[in-house]
């Protein structure tokens, strides 16, 4: 049982859920995630550790509508409300030393997940140069927790509504272009982004580190499910990942991988996901 | 005397069976029980025992039966297995007990299994086997015990008994290990592997789920800072081993315990009520022989697909899996695709299986093991046509704790070292089961758990 201490909308089908996992807490290092199941017969799901208090106990996890389990936990959950399940800290965490520059890039809801990457980063003594994005202005999140661990921060709309208008890639591409000394990029949004980000930097040799989120049951190595092929190699991303280097990762299996489940998907929404018969 | 037949197991009918996960076998009632119980000799020198891996007093138990003595019968064989309704129900009889009965030289042997089952099903529902608290003064110390698998269960139950204060560690958010999440409903119940956790629960062993051992906590922190006095490690074979063929990345190929996994532990087979999916192709290649690929092949059959074959490269004889399993699959429909190898999966643009290239292969001459090693026949190549695949070729071990403990000793298949009695090169830690010997039985596991709790005992005892 995780109860959950407050639940914030950070933006449209984005919540933020701090919960309870003193457990957790004491032993998470940036990187690494949980999976949740919510009630008996919900699905397991796997959430980055966005940020956490050791002293506290507590976790925070942003969560994404996406389907029927997040939406559900959006939803239905609210302060107070237990999660049924909560188990972590899974994966393993970010290669942490001081390499000179960082640059983070955290696009969508990815961003929240490199927060804690990022302060890790700052507070090895290394300059941290991040760039976040989103769709629109209202879809970039945690500017302003970003804005306070880098020594630079770049954000970017789709739409041009908020900062520079354009990919995150851009200010990347740039920033090598100039011949700025980068000396590690790690980058968690959705799987084109990050594919974008590891082809910007391909050329420049600057090694790249992208968090993968495959479809996963347990988490722990047992089945298979979250195979992933980098560099030619089956590898499971619960255990041998989350994190792996992006010029080796083959996204177009990821993305096709990422579509297994589609079908089911659409079955259970017949209802559209009004009638709430999944409670 | 007159020489009656082993008598027959009530099943449900094969066509009805195949499209539901209620179980096959529906048990021996009383009057058959003791029907067969009497065929037994009762033999001085029961070669029986032998052939069990944890010696249960078979005859004696047997002649219990056919006494209507149903409390003595459960007492005899709780002596030696505490899951006996789970053993009678999944043991490869027929290559032990009963593979050494007398009565099998010449005719068929007693139906040990079938009989330990109905006396552990009796003992359920009729209130024999309740436990209670143990009566033995509390030691007050502490075991971990990782994994609730059978070996764990098994441990904890025999420390509990002694008065040790154990707590299990479970990875997942439910105990039980393989027999709740790999081996099917229709084959093990699941209530009935519950029961037995309950009963651990009454005699007070502590069960902490959700905790993965290596992450939320190293052994090393366990005993250290977690105050165990000591700690066993069943965490059983759990890592799917692929065959590294092309193809294994699309859409539609599994590893059997992912597979299994949604579906029993999960429940994927009544998506969307339980949320989890699990793809049920039309045509589905299960590969490999053992118990995994006859469960896999079986399930995919209650799932909806319309044909489904085992694809395994050895013949008939060489099939691991039980033999009662085989003769089920195959009453089912499942087709049994022999002395084929896959060489590679073939795939459509969209990136899902549309077929599974095989070899043929034939049997050379018997290799150390006694078994006939297979070898393709040149120019065999051809295509089965399925859109799933389920690879059911093995499990190792599980790096997780190992690699969070450098000082326990591995071997170079990653199981954990350790001598018959559990110990391992650290002191105070423990290990049995799958993780130490790979994949086994469920008895073996349960063995190794037993003979591990005496040894931590003796252990802590300075004996
Ligand atoms: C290591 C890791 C970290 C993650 N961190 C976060 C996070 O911090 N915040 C967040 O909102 N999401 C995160 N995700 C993705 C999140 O787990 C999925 O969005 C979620 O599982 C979708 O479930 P659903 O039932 O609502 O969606 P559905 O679309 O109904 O899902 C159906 C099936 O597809 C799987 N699935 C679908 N999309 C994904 C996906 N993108 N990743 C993994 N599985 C998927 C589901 O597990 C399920 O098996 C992470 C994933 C991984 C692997
Ligand atoms: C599908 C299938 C069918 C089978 N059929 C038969 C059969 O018919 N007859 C038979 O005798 N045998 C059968 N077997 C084999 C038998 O189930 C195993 O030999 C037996 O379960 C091994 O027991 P164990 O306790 O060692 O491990 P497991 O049963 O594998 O249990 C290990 C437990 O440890 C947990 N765990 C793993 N790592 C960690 C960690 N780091 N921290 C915390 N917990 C952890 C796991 O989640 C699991 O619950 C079958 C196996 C499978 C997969
Ligand atoms: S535990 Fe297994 S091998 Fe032993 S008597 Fe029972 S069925 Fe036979
Ligand atoms: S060997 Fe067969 S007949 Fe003899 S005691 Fe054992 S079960 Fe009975
Ligand atoms: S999620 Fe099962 S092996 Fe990674």
């Amino acid at each position: 049982m995780a109860k959950i201490l407050s639940k914030t909308k950070v933006s449209p089908a984005v919540y933020e859920l701090v919960v309870e996992a003193p457990l957790i807490a004491r032993k998470c290092r940036p990187g690494q995630f949980v999976i949740v199941l919510s009630d008996p017969e919900s699905e397991r799901v796997p959430f980055t550790i966005a940020d956490f208090d050791r002293e506290k106990g507590h976790i925070t996890m942003i969560i994404q509508e996406v389907g029927a389990t997040t939406q559900h936990i959006c939803e239905d959950f609210d302060a107070g409300d237990e999660l049924q399940n909560i188990v972590g800290p899974l994966g393993r965490p970010s290669e942490m030393k001081k390499f000179g520059t960082v640059v983070c890039v955290g696009g969508g809801i990815g961003v929240a997940p490199v927060y804690p990457i990022a302060r890790a980063y700052k507070e090895l003594g290394n300059k941290v140069i991040s760039i976040i994005g989103g769709r629109t202005k209202e879809l970039v999140l945690w500017e302003d927790k970003m804005r306070a661990v880098s020594d630079e921060l770049i954000v970017c709309t789709d739409d041009g509504s908020y900062g520079l208008k354009g990919f995150v890639t851009q200010p990347l591409q740039e920033m090598l272009e100039k011949g700025e000394k980068v000396d590690y990029v790690i980058t968690i949004g959705p799987v084109v982004m990050m594919r974008n980000v590891a082809r910007t930097t391909e050329p420049f040799h600057v090694y790249t580190a992208a968090s993968l989120n495959t479809i996963m049951v347990d988490g722990t190595g047992m089945c298979g499910g979250c195979r992933v092929l980098v560099g030619g190699e089956n590898k499971f991303a619960c255990v041998d990942g989350p994190e792996f280097d992006a010029h080796k990762v083959d996204f177009a299996n990821l993305m096709q991988r990422q579509r297994m489940y589609k079908t089911q998907e659409a079955e259970e929404w017949s209802c559209g996901g009004e009638c709430r018969c999944l409670k | 005397m007159l020489k009656v037949n082993r008598h027959p197991m009530p099943e449900q009918p094969a066509d009805v069976r195949r499209h539901n996960f209620e179980e096959v076998a529906l048990g021996y009632g009383e009057d058959t029980a003791v029907e067969e119980a009497q065929r037994c000799l009762n033999c001085p020198k029961p070669r029986c025992v032998a052939g069990c891996p944890v010696n249960i007093y078979i005859p004696k138990f047997i002649h219990a039966v056919a006494e209507r003595d149903f409390a003595s019968a459960i007492r005899i064989i709780k002596e030696k297995s505490s899951l006996p309704a789970v053993c009678g129900r999944v043991c490869p009889q027929e290559k032990q007990c009963e593979g050494r009965c007398v009565l099998g030289i010449k005719g068929e042997p007693v139906a040990i299994g079938r009989l330990e089952r109905f006396v552990a099903d009796y003992a359920r529902e009729h209130g024999l086997d309740a436990v209670e608290g143990p009566q033995v003064e509390k030691k007050g110390r502490h075991i971990a015990i990782i994994g609730s698998g059978p070996t764990g269960l098994a441990c904890a139950g025999s420390l509990a008994q002694k008065g040790y204060d154990v707590t299990i560690f479970e990875a997942f958010h439910v105990a039980g290990g393989v027999l709740m999440y790999g081996i099917p409903q229709f084959r093990l119940p699941k209530e009935i592997v519950q029961h037995e956790i309950d009963g651990l629960k009454k005699m007070g062993v502590k069960i902490r789920t959700n905790m993965v051992i290596g992450r939320t906590f190293t052994i090393g922190e366990l005993m250290k800072e977690e105050g165990y006095d000591a700690v066993y490690i069943g965490t059983g074979a759990g890592l799917p081993h692929f065959m590294h063929i092309d193809g294994e990345d699309l859409n539609g190929v599994y590893a059997a315990n992912e597979f299994l996994t949604r579906v029993n532990l999960m429940k994927a087979y009544t998506f969307p009520k339980a949320a989890t999916p699990v793809y049920a192709g039309k045509k589905v290649a299960v590969v490999g022989g053992g118990n995994v690929a006859m469960d896999a092949a079986r399930t995919a059959l209650r799932l909806g697909s319309e044909t489904v074959y085992i694809v395994y490269r050895r013949g008939e004889d060489e099939l691991p899996a039980r033999k009662e399993e085989v003769a089920h699959a195959k009453a089912e429909g499942v087709q049994f695709y022999l002395l084929n190898n896959p060489v590679r999966i073939l795939g459509n643009e969209d990136g899902w299986v549309t077929g599974l290239e095989c070899v043929k292969m034939e049997l050379g001459e018997p290799d150390a093991s006694g078994r006939r090693s297979p070898k393709p026949v040149e120019g065999s190549n051809h295509v089965l046509p399925v859109d799933e695949v389920v690879m059911a070729i093995g499990q190792g071990a599980n790096p997780l704790i190992s690699d969070t403990t450098p000082e326990l000793e591995i071997n170079r298949r990653g199981n954990i070292v350790a001598d018959e009695n559990g110990a391992t090169n650290m002191p105070g830690v423990f290990a049995g089961g799958d993780i130490v010997t790979g994949a086994a039985t469920v008895i073996s596991a349960m063995g190794a758990g037993k003979r591990a709790a005496e040894a931590i005992d003796a252990y802590l005892t300075g004996r």
